[in-house]
């Protein structure tokens, strides 16, 4: 396997990871906040789900020689992370939250449906166990978007400004990388562009289905640069605080 | 009371304009009961119930409350208002009195009639027919 090869598959897979592993995190600190206690616990659980998938791709990257999971979440800097600057926002209001999951979690499961296919074994492996667990991710997003985008006045205009909001940040998600012809050449992915288009395919019918409108094209700028490490304002202080009691003693035994 | 957590804002009652919320009448999301099937074929059993404005948002919450640390293929959820129940100051109506033996099988003693029956018209019992299809070979 030549270093090329290596390199490109990294790349992908520190994306998917630490997109999973901020969101998961974000997510987390609605822990005890939810609206009421049953979403509370569905949210967290979520939450928690996509940190459990952040671990198993660390995992594979460490088998392709990067350092042990825990180093790998919890020492390096915000230059090294490969997420998108969606993932990265605080929560906000719940209705930002909830939309926020709508566009990433709908992101994913295309994008896992996609690596099913991939020629990476491992790679294939992994997304075909978690396509249950994303479905399910999904599911609680899509049915939060209809119920308040369909609810009275105040709901649907706070999940549509929570849309606005995100918008140009989910974009943020489709930027591509810089192995995008060595990903399609080896058949590991077939690039950014072709997700986007899938993921715009599914989520508008849905979002109609809520009464509710993307923005009118000529407004999309996609917020770009998380994938080569440039991030927005909210990522350091979030590392910070999740890498603290780690960082204490990054030798300890837990 | 106020929370702990500067986070929290919890509703005061005694503030204008929600003073008329009362506990009797809330203006809240309804109950739904929720039940649970381990495998496909089982009977679903019921495990206890959520909150939620409509079937849909009930279902994905049940999914996480009751769903996610046990083996689970199915779970139905249904309004509680849609449960119809016996009242308990009727329980009394479930008392058997010791006196209705006769209305349960255990009271019939019947085999001897039934093997009478069997030596009369020279049925030989299911035990002695297998016994002699195969012949002890000793």
């Amino acid at each position: 396997m030549n270093s090329k090869y290596n390199e490109a598959l990294k790349e992908l897979l520190y994306k998917i990871a630490d997109d999973q592993l901020i969101i998961g995190h974000r997510n987390s600190e609605w822990t005890g906040l939810g609206p009421i206690i049953e979403e509370d616990i569905a949210f967290s659980s979520i939450a928690q789900d996509k940190i459990g998938q952040s671990r198993h791709f660390y995992e594979l990257l460490h088998k392709l020689g990067e350092k042990n999971p825990d180093i790998i979440a919890f020492t390096r800097s915000e230059k090294d992370f490969r997420c998108c600057h969606l993932v990265e926002y605080p929560i906000g209001e719940y209705d930002f939250s909830l939309m926020r999951n709508f566009l990433f979690n709908n992101s994913e499961h295309i994008r896992f449906q996609m690596l099913c296919g991939s020629s990476c074994k491992e790679l294939s492996g992994l997304a075909k166990k978690y396509t249950g667990e994303i479905k399910y991710h999904i599911m609680h997003a899509d049915t939060w978007v209809n119920q308040l985008g369909n609810a009275d006045v105040e709901a649907n205009s706070r999940m549509q400004s929570a849309l606005n909001e995100c918008w140009n940040l989910a974009l943020g998600i489709f930027e591509e990388g810089p192995y995008l012809e060595i990903l399609r050449e080896e058949k590991i992915f077939s690039g950014e562009e072709e997700l986007k288009n899938s993921w715009l395919e599914v989520i508008i019918p849905k979002l109609e289905k809520a009464s509710l409108k993307i923005p009118d094209t000529n407004t999309w700028e996609p917020s770009l640069g998380g994938r080569y490490g440039y991030h927005t304002e909210y990522l350091k202080p979030l590392l910070d605080e999740m890498c603290e009691v780690f960082r204490l003693d990054p030798e300890a035994e837990w | 009371m106020k929370s702990l957590d500067p986070r929290v804002n919890r509703i005061n009652p005694d503030i204008e304009g929600v003073s008329n919320i009362s506990l009797e009448n809330p203006d809240e999301w309804i109950t739904y009961e929720v039940f649970h099937q381990k495998r496909r074929g089982e009977q679903h059993i019921h495990v206890g119930i959520v909150h939620a404005p409509n079937p849909e948002i009930a279902l994905i919450l049940a999914k996480e409350s009751f769903g996610r640390r046990r083996q689970t293929a199915n779970i139905w959820v249904v309004r509680s208002s849609d449960v119809y129940s016996t009242s308990y100051d009727d329980q009394d109506i479930f008392m058997t009195t010791p006196e209705k033996t006769y209305r349960e099988a255990s009271d019939y003693y019947c085999m001897d009639r039934i093997r009478k029956y069997q030596k009369e018209h020279g049925i030989v019992n299911r035990k002695e027919l297998k016994e002699a299809k195969e012949p002890d070979t000793k």
